[in-house]
């Protein structure tokens, strides 16, 4: 049976992670692969890696990342942030990663999602969708979340699915960071719109949120960062908690 | 040993060769016909769509080299696939190693299947050390209908052949070099055949 997946994000700048990460026992607490190979090693299924530099060595030090984290660790992972081209996509999966997850550039140019599922197959093609509810209705979110656009989230979800999308990323803005559990309502709507895997993310506080999002939600993946960094849930204690749910997980 | 991953721009290949030097091994690219020839494990790889790496093999002749093989060689993903007679992705032709063909999900759970899924009644050298229904890491839209040459079994709503032997080739449709630490026993068992 296929499982239910758990998926560490880890946000980077400059080939470095982000935000505080509170492992005791990394050497390095700014390295990405060492924290990535400690995942991998705890039962993490999958990893994201989120690039956030914006300078103009971005595109190099992202790739010699992943070629890193490649050389390292042993479970799939994919790579976001910037990437607006079928050059930069086929840099980074040749280098090693195994799925790309575009967003802004989507909105902006719908038409690569076409072209990246054409060329390079949709099983590697996670588009991601920022979204937050503006008078009820979900509509689609730029730039983290900043900047609102007239897309509602349900049309955009079955455009990228139609386009070739091999899975959407969901994130809600209205729940992102404030530990109450993630948009399960919507979530389950996608996931019934769509036939293609939805990962939740935005809003993990404990393990129940989780035996929330997989049934209530019924998410395939769910996606968090600060829970697992700081150690408010260890990834096996977690898995341990959804099977006792009935939830299918690997252990 | 000489391990040779063929390269002929379809897939992540980056990763198997890093899998095999975690191993303690060291793999070369190549699409040269007397290299893969020479190779002691042949290592083919895959990910994308079947008609296009089909089109690249061919350009190269590699289509012709493959099936001749004598040493072990392992179709991991896509690989697998094209050495089966037929894929119904693009209606591609394929290498017609594996005698079944390859078609696409139609059941009610969500396509391409991703993720970690089980395999079981394991019947093959190549998983040794393996444990039945143990995970391996899964990305794909086209299936192996049950056969005589499967030497494992996965249920994705139908039950589907997740790795096929015959003679010298192996074939796996899930990824080893994706699949922790199980995953990687499966590589060494087939590196050390």
């Amino acid at each position: 049976m296929l499982t239910k997946r758990i998926i560490p994000c880890l946000d980077i700048k400059n080939g470095r992670t982000v935000k505080g990460v509170n492992f005791v026992d990394l050497r390095d607490a700014g390295d990405p692969v060492e924290l990535a190979e400690i995942y991998a090693n705890n039962g993490a299924d999958e990893l994201v890696f989120l690039d956030i530099t914006a300078t103009e060595q971005r595109r190099k030090t992202l790739v010699e990342l992943v070629l890193h984290v490649a050389e390292k660790v042993n479970i799939p992972f994919t790579v976001g942030g910037g990437i607006s081209s079928v050059e930069d996509v086929e840099i980074l999966l040749n280098s090693g990663a195994d799925k790309v997850s575009i967003n802004s550039s989507a909105v902006k140019n719908p038409k690569l999602i076409n072209d990246l599922a054409a060329r390079f197959g949709s099983q590697c093609i996670v588009v991601a969708i920022d979204a937050k509810q503006i008078d009820k209705e979900w509509i689609v979110h730029l730039v983290g979340g900043k900047v609102p656009t007239e897309i509602r989230l349900f049309d955009w979800a079955k455009e990228v699915e139609q386009r070739g999308a091999g899975e959407i990323l969901f994130t809600s803005m209205d729940h992102d960071g404030t530990k109450n559990g993630f948009a399960n309502e919507a979530l389950a709507y996608l996931s019934e719109l769509v036939n293609i895997p939805i990962i939740a993310s935005g809003g993990a506080g404990n393990m129940q949120h989780f035996t929330d999002t997989f049934i209530e939600g019924k998410a395939d993946a769910a996606l968090a960062a600060s829970v697992f960094h700081f150690k408010e849930i260890e990834i096996i204690d977690l898995k341990n908690e959804l099977k006792k749910n009935n939830i299918p997980v690997r252990l | 040993m000489k391990i040779v991953i063929i390269n002929y721009g379809a897939g992540n290949i980056q990763s198997i060769k890093f899998a095999i030097q975690r191993l303690g091994y060291e793999a070369v690219l190549s699409d040269n016909s007397e290299v893969i020839k020479s190779a002691d494990k042949v290592i083919f790889p895959g990910v994308g769509e079947a008609s296009s790496a089909m089109a690249k093999l061919k350009s190269t002749g590699l289509d012709k080299l493959i099936p001749t093989l004598k040493q072990p060689v392992l179709g991991i993903c896509l690989g697998m696939q094209l050495m089966c007679n037929y894929c119904e992705e693009g209606n591609t032709q394929g290498l017609e190693i594996f005698d079944v063909n390859v078609i696409k999900f139609d059941t009610s759970e969500k396509v391409p299947q991703i993720g970690w899924n089980q395999i079981e009644n394991l019947n093959s050298k190549l998983f040794k050390g393996i444990n039945e229904k143990e995970y391996m890491y899964l990305v794909h839209s086209f299936y192996v209908p049950l056969n005589n040459e499967a030497i494992a079994i996965t249920d994705y709503g139908i039950k589907y052949a997740s790795a096929l032997q015959k003679d010298n080739f192996y074939g796996v449709q899930f990824h080893p070099e994706k699949s922790s630490k199980a995953g990687e026993q499966i590589l060494k068992n087939f590196l050390e055949l």
